[in-house]
This record gives structure tokens, C-alpha cells and sequence, in this order.
């Protein structure tokens, strides 16, 4: 099992010609994600040719991919000026799951976009994120399929490159993922560690969950309150940051310590108060997880 | 992105916000002329990105012109948490009768634009909001709807009990929701806005923070920017598209993505070193940006010894080893330069490295431990 994608997770890429769109694209198919249709306005009756020479049509709007391939997820690579519109088109357009990798798209754009998805009842995981895996299944985004494998953990993170050092350890270690969910750094992110550990908890096959939390925000505070009121399953954690000087943007835009909230220490003390034991270092994830799972 | 009072004051002013006059001054002579011209009581405050400017003396009242010159003086040049003032705003001095806060903020909770009244002005919001949550009244807004003519009514209505201060009042929470929403901000606020003996309501003070990812299609905004606030290695890293914020300690650290470079400088920390830097290289990284990177690091006399901790995703490992090889080509480093690659295009990577006569780490631990050492002049 898995949370959000799996095998039969149909895919649609927004922005499938761009650099970052076809080179993605061909690692997603390589993996063996389906993917089923891009989307380039202007580009519509081409097709994209996949790494075993399989063609995947192009259409010019997201309703038109949908109708014809009976798509379920988006995946949206295109420029941060075009981005949340790329939301918005894929929210209306019939998918349940819109992927949002694109950094730097304008907050108050956001606003409008998270709003209208969440009233078409359509998820939206990032904007700023890497995705997500299921091992073995699918993959949507750019997280390295070379480096997960399938096995019961669940891993939530708000990075991208942090979640692969975090997953490469516990592959290398032997402990392999159910999914693997990155949901972005920036301050509005359409899905949230609440929502990634209620899924967690429902999957059967999950058996604990490795949460990588950074500086900014509450989000890490009020997941751990929720591992300790509703969770069954251990969960161990870390929180990047911890050297950051407050009132600085550490490269994600949700990475800010505003005034004296928001500090690594702030979310470590949640965490233990929570029961979730907290990592020193990176290494000292898979220590813990085993610890926790015995 | 931070911008001055004085210019909050002119995005206020575009909205039609009540905001009394005023004029930036670089010398003392140009406040005294500037005190002159408005004759009467006057107030000098310094223009710095950074609260606590009067706790600081950075805002001084001045009951003529040549007092506003020797205040001016007194506050050009003065340090105010680490930043240097350069520029005063000379404005006239209101008769306060009452002072009020008002803001709007993006609340991440909610996912949107939320307000923060409150009759208790003039003071740290942050203070009253923590010790008396009950002087404080929110309203979230509705992206669909903006901001209605009866919340900006029922927020004022919290504010005042005169029917004209609270119309005017209304009219100024729903003219700050424009100039939030037409400045592309993060945070705009109001504090103190005022209400005079004469029963005005104005906006004596202003304070807005812009979204970075805004200024791409808010060229007004952007050229609002001082780069006299920021390091120019900042400044450089900025124009090159790196996220990058310069720190006090010895190890350079270049990395890719936002929440490995943070876990990276713990991890520096962790190691007993200090981290020299913040740098995130960003995704799509070509060899340029990694020249520009080096460049940056090494222009920090601090640093003396350089980590590269790269783990391929949608960056691919060839593109940042073309970058260091390419860079040490181009310019002299100094310091010597340990490199961490995994992920996309590894094995691409590790050829261009081990061609060019560099070695790489495979692990972060490893390769952090050995910068540390290096900078604390182990071999």
C-alpha cells in the first residue's frame, strides 16, 4: 500500500516540453509512473516521446488531457508567473491530486489557488516541493527513484534534498518506504504534515513515519500534537535549522523565524513533549526509527 | 523584500490613505531646510529596516528646524540593531489624540490575508497579542470577496466608538487591503494610526514587507530595494539567482536545496566548526551559478575551508562538477574545497571530478567532519 499515488495513479505533466518538464518526464517513465498525457498550451496534437519510445499526447488544455485519458493527477513543472493559473486549470479539470514542484510563485496567488482547490475538494501538495514516491509504484516529481525502496516506513519532509538524504539512510540501512512525501517549502503549502500522518495511520502497511520538519511556522508543533493525540504508530523526527539566525529566509520562503517563533528549538521541544524522539543529525534517523519500530 | 517607512508611506499615499507629508533627508542641512519648510514641531526618524527604532533614539521630535538639524545629526549614521542609518524622514508632528494598531499578514494557518486590529496602538502588537489576546480583534479575508464594506466596519467598530472615526476608519482598513494586494506584500501595518484632537484618523507610521516572488511583475516595488541594507556578497548572490545569507563562522557551504544546506550547517555546528554561510545553489543549477557560488564564498576573508554537499534531484550532480571544475579554472580559490555528490547523473559526476584530480565523498557526515578539520587547520 501507499498514501496519494500508486500503481494505477495517471498522469498528467503541465509544462511536459520545458527543460525541467521533459527531463522529469522521462525520469518518471523510466521508473515506471504512468504517464498518460503533458500539457503545453500551443503544443497540443504533438506527442512526447518516452525513453522506450512510447508516445504521450500533448494537448493544449488540462480538460481536453483529462476527457481523453482519464488522467488523476497533475504534476506541474511550469514558471513560477504561470504556475498557480496551472493550479487553478488542473483543480477545474477533474484530477484529485495536483503535484505544484514550481518555486517561487507569488503568495497571493496562492491564496486564490488553495482556496479554489479546496472548494473543488481537489489536493494540492506543494507548491515548492519535490513530490512524491511510492516505491515500486509510482513517482511523481523529482525525487530519485534510484535511491527509495519499498518497505513500511512513511517519510513527510518540507525539503527536497533533505528528504533524499533522510530516504537514501534508511534505504542503505535496509528500511525501505511506503510513500515518501515532500510538501514544500513555502509559507502556503496545499497539503500539510497533519494531512501526510492521517494518511500514514490509515495505511496498513505503513508501520511508523519519519517527519523532517525546518525553522518557520507551527505546522511542526501541531502535527506532533496530533501524533500524540491520534496516532497509533511511532513517528521520529528532525528539524533542520537549528544554526539559523532569526528574521533571515533560509532559501525556502517558509523558512523564517519570525520575531522568537518558529525556531528549531521551538519544534524539538514539541516534538519530545509529543513523544516523537528527535534526531541529532541526519544519521541518527534510521538509530531511532529502529529504536521506535522494535 | 523590507522597504522604508517613507516608502510604505508612498504606497499608503497611492491607496489614499491619510498619511501626513514628509521628505527624506541624507544630511542634516537638507532636515533642517526640510523642518523649515513645515515650520512648527517636526519629527526626525530614521529610515532603517529594523523595528525598535525609537526604543533605539532613532525617532526624535523637534520643536524648530535647527533642532531637526542637530537630531538629524545626532540619528545619520547611527547604529540600530547593525544597521547603519543613512536616511531620515522629517514629517510634520501630529496632535495625537488616541493611537491604534492595524495590520493585514498572509497567515499560513489559514491560507490567506488576515487582519489584526487592535485600540492598544503604538506598542509591539506581538506583546499585546501575546498578554491580552482580548484587546485584539481578526478577521480573515476571503480571496473570493476581498475585503467588504462591513468587516472593514466591524474591525473599525472594535477600534472607536465616534460614528466619524469609525467611518473613516473602515475606509483606511479597506484601503490598506489595497495597498497590500496592489504591492504584492507579505505584511503591511499600521502602527500607530492615530485619531487627532480635531477628529482625524491618520497613519503616522507604516511598515510593509514585500513577497520576493512579487517583484517580477512589480517593477514600482522593485525599484523601491536599498542595497545599502545588504552585504554586497547578498547583493551578488541575489543578482546570480543563489539564496544566500552570510553567517560568522569559517566553513563555506554550498549545497543544494534549502532544508540539506540548513541540516548542513548544523551538521557543521554538530562537528564543533561554524558555518561561514548559507547558500542554496537552487534547482535547474547550471555550471554558472556554481562559479558564481565559489565566488561568493571565497570573497568572505572568514572562510577557510569550502563543503560542497550536492544531493541530485531535479539538480543534476554533471551540472554542478562542470561548475567547480570550471570554476577553479577561472578563478583562484584559496581555501581548499571538499565535495559531497550523490543522486542524479552521479556516476557523470564523479568522472568530470576525478578527471580534473578531485575526490569525492559519498557521505554528508564524512565530508563535513573533513571540512571542519580543514578549517581548524587540520590537514
Amino acid at each position: 500500500m501507499s498514501i496519494f499515488i500508486d500503481n494505477d495513479t495517471k498522469l498528467v505533466v503541465q509544462g511536459i516540453t520545458g527543460r525541467d518538464g521533459s527531463f522529469h518526464t522521462l525520469q518518471m517513465m523510466e521508473y515506471g509512473t504512468k504517464v498518460v498525457a503533458g500539457v503545453t498550451p500551443g503544443k497540443g496534437g504533438q506527442s512526447f516521446e518516452g525513453p522506450d519510445g512510447e508516445t504521450v499526447p500533448i494537448f493544449n488544455a488540462m480538460d481536453e488531457a483529462v476527457a481523453e485519458t482519464g488522467a488523476d493527477t497533475s504534476v506541474i513543472y511550469v514558471p513560477p508567473a504561470f504556475a498557480a493559473g496551472a493550479i487553478l486549470e488542473a483543480a477545474d479539470s477533474g484530477v484529485s491530486l495536483v503535484v505544484a514542484i514550481t518555486e517561487g510563485v507569488p503568495v497571493l496567488d496562492m491564496v486564490r489557488a488553495h482556496a479554489f482547490a479546496r472548494d473543488k475538494g481537489v489536493r494540492v501538495l506543494g507548491p515548492n516541493c519535490p513530490g512524491l514516491i511510492s516505491p515500486g509504484q509510482s513517482k511523481v516529481g523529482i525525487l530519485p527513484g534510484q535511491i527509495v525502496t519499498e518497505g513500511p516506513i512513511g517519510l513527510v519532509s518540507r525539503s527536497g534534498t533533505l528528504t533524499y538524504e533522510a530516504v537514501f539512510q534508511l534505504t542503505s540501512a535496509g528500511l525501505g518506504q511506503t510513500t515518501c512525501v515532500g510538501i514544500g517549502g513555502d509559507p502556503l503549502i496545499g497539503t500539510n504534515f497533519i494531512d501526510c500522518l492521517e494518511a500514514f495511520e490509515a495505511d496498513p502497511e505503513t508501520t511508523g513515519v519519519v517527519m523532517l520538519g525546518e525553522i518557520g511556522g507551527t505546522d511542526e508543533q501541531e502535527a506532533a500534537v496530533y501524533v500524540s493525540a491520534s496516532m497509533s504508530k511511532p513517528v521520529v523526527g528532525f528539524i533542520a535549522g537549528q544554526t539559523a539566525p532569526p528574521g533571515r529566509r533560509m532559501g525556502h520562503a517558509g523558512a523564517i523565524i519570525s520575531g522568537s517563533a518558529g525556531t528549531a528549538e521551538e519544534k524539538m521541544k514539541a516534538f519530545e513533549e509529543n513523544g516523537i524522539a528527535v534526531a541529532k543529525r541526519p544519521a541518527d534517523l534510521v538509530a531511532l526509527i529502529q529504536d521506535a519500530l522494535n | 523584500m523590507d522597504i522604508h517607512e517613507y516608502q510604505a508611506k508612498e504606497r499608503f499615499r497611492l491607496a489614499g490613505i491619510p498619511v501626513p507629508p514628509g521628505e527624506i533627508a541624507t544630511t542634516p542641512e537638507e532636515a533642517e531646510t526640510i523642518a523649515t519648510k513645515y515650520g512648527g514641531t517636526v519629527v526626525v526618524k530614521a529610515q532603517v529596516h529594523s523595528g525598535g527604532r525609537g526604543k533605539a533614539g532613532g525617532v526624535q521630535l523637534a520643536k524648530d528646524a535647527a533642532e531637526a538639524k542637530e537630531h538629524a545629526a545626532a540619528i545619520l549614521g547611527m547604529d540600530i540593531n547593525g544597521l547603519t542609518v543613512e536616511k531620515v524622514l522629517v514629517t510634520p508632528a501630529e496632535d495625537i489624540d488616541t493611537e491604534a494598531y492595524v495590520g493585514v499578514l498572509v497567515d499560513r494557518k489559514k491560507r490567506a490575508a488576515t487582519f489584526m486590529v487592535s485600540a492598544e496602538g503604538g506598542v509591539d502588537i506581538e506583546h499585546v497579542s501575546a498578554e491580552t489576546p482580548e484587546l485584539i480583534r481578526k478577521l480573515t479575508v476571503d480571496p473570493r470577496y476581498g475585503i467588504l464594506p462591513h468587516q472593514a466596519y466591524w474591525l473599525a467598530n472594535f477600534l472607536y466608538d465616534d460614528p466619524s472615526l469609525i467611518k473613516q476608519a473602515s475606509e483606511i482598513i479597506a484601503q490598506l487591503y489595497d495597498a497590500f494586494v496592489s504591492s504584492g506584500a507579505s505584511m503591511a501595518e499600521i502602527n500607530p494610526l492615530i485619531t487627532t484632537s480635531a477628529g482625524e484618523v491618520k497613519a503616522i507610521d507604516a511598515k510593509m514587507s514585500i513577497d520576493d516572488s512579487e517583484l517580477f511583475r512589480r517593477p514600482d516595488v522593485e525599484a523601491m530595494r536599498d542595497t545599502s541594507c545588504e552585504p554586497a556578497s547578498e547583493i551578488k548572490a541575489r543578482e546570480a539567482g543563489l539564496s544566500y545569507v552570510k553567517l560568522d563562522g569559517d566553513v563555506g557551504c554550498c549545497v543544494n536545496g534549502a532544508g540539506l544546506a540548513m541540516a548542513t550547517m548544523d551538521l557543521v555546528k554538530y562537528y564543533g566548526g561554524e558555518p561561514a554561510n548559507f547558500l542554496d545553489i537552487g534547482g535547474s543549477s547550471n555550471p554558472d551559478k556554481v562559479v558564481a557560488a565559489l565566488e561568493i564564498i571565497t570573497s568572505d576573508p572568514n572562510v577557510k575551508a569550502i563543503l560542497f554537499n550536492i544531493f541530485g534531484g531535479i539538480t543534476r550532480c554533471d551540472d554542478v562538477a562542470k561548475g567547480i571544475v570550471e570554476a577553479t579554472k577561472r578563478i583562484d580559490i584559496g581555501p581548499p574545497i571538499v565535495i559531497r555528490l550523490t543522486g542524479t547523473n552521479e556516476e557523470l559526476a564523479l568522472e568530470i571530478l576525478e578527471d580534473a584530480g578531485f575526490s569525492a565523498f559519498t557521505s554528508m557526515d564524512a565530508v563535513v567532519e573533513k571540512a571542519v578539520e580543514l578549517a581548524a587547520g587540520g590537514a
